[in-house]
């Protein structure tokens, strides 16, 4: 029973790291683009979150209202006014080296402002209810709240996808963008659009993790890193494939830290490098790896 | 090394035959061999002119420039944007460690064994490693990084999380542990720009030139693109683990958290990009603007690296290039010519 608690829970924490990686599958699907701030806006959203929880005595996943707008317009700007042009010709070096100085500015912006301290969000009785389906097995509702939070972010990310105006125009530029401006789409606008959106799903991640645990303005990269990891578990290219990658992640920490406590992140590592060396295509990946 | 495989060229097209030849050397490139050697020499005699403490930030400046050199070459010449150097700069660090303590080898031994298993630990990652591209490599790199570190933390006999001190250390004398240091470290620094300069010279370089302008091209040409790719990985490999190992022979105290951190390769990516990626020059002037803004700015905390970031940034949308590269595009100076030019012979 202790074996199918630590799965479960694990599938509860896997939903938090499909969260994270849902906005990088985005921007890579759309423009080919890694971001390797994506954890650091995560934490920049958290401390917007802390900032205002304090302005204003409110709990805290109301501030999602504020939060998830204001990056949504700080991913258009940021692509449209800097990333679109690490873009140009087939160089892989400008857009790592862009995203990657961005995230040294802010970690430090943040530590200069906030301090080093950890901080962690109160959402109050939510945080520490819990299901009990038997004595030794609980599913907590805050878990259990972003397990179905980030299906729901993947589903909707699927039906904008397929459904809309928008991912139809998402799928054109990813195809092709200078065939797609031949008929009328500009890339930079649609390039835009997919970061606005993938930094929307990115405050909705940073707001949760900030309430699961804490956090500080250090540990940015290690959310970019679970999040790679989900989605090359999972496969490029597969929204299914990013979730499964997610919860198969959570699985291998939990059991990893079960079988002792120094190893649950070692486990998950290992789990991404036994992908990489045995099926590079990620579990439900396509043919074609990255 | 001043001279070009110098086959005559005959033939010009019009009407009065020149006599052409190629040729890389330029006026500009032997005045700078001329100053580079001199600046060698000086810095060679620096314990007989300079004091303790200026040893030992020029230890840091040398070792510094030799891993900017080898990200260089990775990743302005193999297009191998990597994230996780600094699993080679902590392999560095314990490999001399394991050797001089546990095997008992004398120190530049040790330095040399713990450089020769970062490069066999390169062999593996980079089979995993090349698996991923572009942006994903870059991460990749930095997650086997990361599982180098986990496992040396959760290994106790090397200290785990709090690290263990280089006791052999003690078995030399404090002043000729300092000199051996920095003539060691002046070794690996310029060694790394002479072994750039001479690979890029060399077949490989052109290999290089061909994979970086279009991968499938080159492929379709013959050239052995994951070869090249590999061998300047371990290339590289060898170069920070050598410097690594230098580093701590230096520092002494080896911690997980501190020898394997990211940090490492942030600077030297901040090193190459301002000083010019994909250019000889490039990390030298590279690492002496880190410096200098190291030294002024060193009251600033935090806001020094923000500013370090932002110039980064900056310079990689505005001025690709970097710094060598504007002064080229003004200028036209190669100091380390690599391209072939053709001349008229007088």
């Amino acid at each position: 029973m202790t074996w199918v608690n630590v799965v479960v829970q694990g599938l509860l924490l896997g939903g938090l790291y499909a969260l994270f990686a849902a906005g990088l599958t985005l921007m890579f699907g759309v423009m080919r683009l890694v971001n390797l701030a994506h954890g650091d806006l995560s934490i920049v959203a958290a401390f917007v979150a802390l900032a205002i929880v304090d302005a204003v005595p409110v709990n805290p996943l109301w501030t999602l209202l504020v939060v998830v707008p204001l990056l949504f317009g700080v991913g258009y700007l940021l692509q449209r006014g800097l990333l679109n042009f690490t873009l140009r010709g087939n160089d892989p070096l400008p857009p790592v080296l862009v995203t990657f100085g961005l995230s040294i500015i802010l970690q430090n912006l943040l530590l200069e402002v906030f301090s080093a301290d950890s901080q962690g969000l109160d959402a109050g009785r939510i945080e520490n209810a819990s299901i009990r389906l038997s004595d030794r097995l609980a599913v907590g509702w805050f878990p259990l709240l972003t397990l179905v939070t980030a299906v729901g972010v993947l589903v909707g990310l699927q039906l904008v996808l397929s459904r809309t105006r928008l991912g139809r125009s998402f799928r054109a530029v990813s195809d092709d963008p200078e065939a797609a401006g031949l008929v009328g789409l500009d890339h930079r606008h649609v390039f835009a659009m997919a970061t606005a959106i993938a930094l929307a799903t990115v405050a909705v991640a940073g707001l949760f993790l900030g309430v699961r645990t804490t956090f500080a303005p250090s540990v940015g990269p290690t959310r970019l890193i679970f999040g790679f990891e989900a989605v090359i578990i999972g496969g490029l290219g597969s929204i299914w494939g990013t979730l499964a990658g997610g919860l198969v992640l959570g699985v291998a920490q939990t059991l990893g830290a079960q079988l002792s406590p120094g190893w649950g992140v070692l486990a998950g590592h290992l789990v991404f490098l036994a992908v990489l060396a045995f099926r590079p295509t990620g579990l439900l990946g396509r043919a074609v790896p990255a | 090394m001043t001279e070009g495989s110098g086959e005559p060229q005959g033939g010009a097209p019009v009407n009065q035959a020149v006599a052409l030849r190629v040729q890389r050397a330029t006026l500009p490139s032997r005045i700078g061999l001329g100053v580079g050697l001199a600046a060698v020499v000086v810095l060679a005699l620096g314990p007989l002119w300079a004091l303790d403490s200026v040893l030992r930030t020029l230890i840091s400046v040398f070792t510094l420039l030799a891993l900017a050199q080898m990200w260089n070459l990775l990743a302005g010449y193999a297009g191998l944007v990597s994230i996780g150097q600094q699993a080679y700069v902590g392999l560095g660090a314990y490999g001399l460690l394991l050797f001089a303590d546990t095997v008992g080898l004398p120190l530049l031994a040790s330095v040399l064994a713990a450089a020769v298993v970062g490069t066999l630990v390169a062999v593996p990652t980079a089979l995993l490693a090349f698996r991923l591209r572009g942006g994903y490599f870059a991460i990749g790199t930095w997650v086997i990084a990361e599982v180098y570190r986990l496992v040396v933390t959760n290994v106790s006999q090397l200290g785990g999380g709090s690290g263990l001190t280089l006791r052999a250390a003690s078995t030399v004398n404090r002043t000729t542990r300092l000199y051996l240091t920095y003539e060691l470290a002046l070794v690996v620094g310029v060694g790394a720009v002479v072994v750039t300069y001479l690979l890029l010279r060399r077949r490989l370089g052109l290999a290089l030139t061909a994979i970086r302008d279009s991968e499938q091209s080159a492929q379709s040409l013959g050239v052995p693109v994951f070869r090249t790719k590999f061998a300047v990985y371990l290339v590289a490999a060898f170069g920070c683990s050598l410097a690594g190992a230098v580093i701590y022979l230096n520092l002494l105290r080896v911690q997980p958290e501190a020898a394997f951190s990211v940090n490492w390769t942030a600077f030297m990516i901040f090193i190459v990009v301002i000083g010019g990626v994909g250019t000889i020059e490039g990390p030298i002037i590279g690492t002496i603007v880190f410096f200098a803004l190291q030294e002024t700015l060193s009251g600033y905390g935090a806001w020094y690296l923000v500013l370090l970031g932002a110039v980064a940034v900056l310079v990689t949308v505005v001025a690709r290039r970097g710094l060598w590269g504007l002064a080229a595009d003004r200028t036209g100076w190669s100091l380390f010519p690599v391209q072939r030019r053709l001349e008229e012979r007088w």
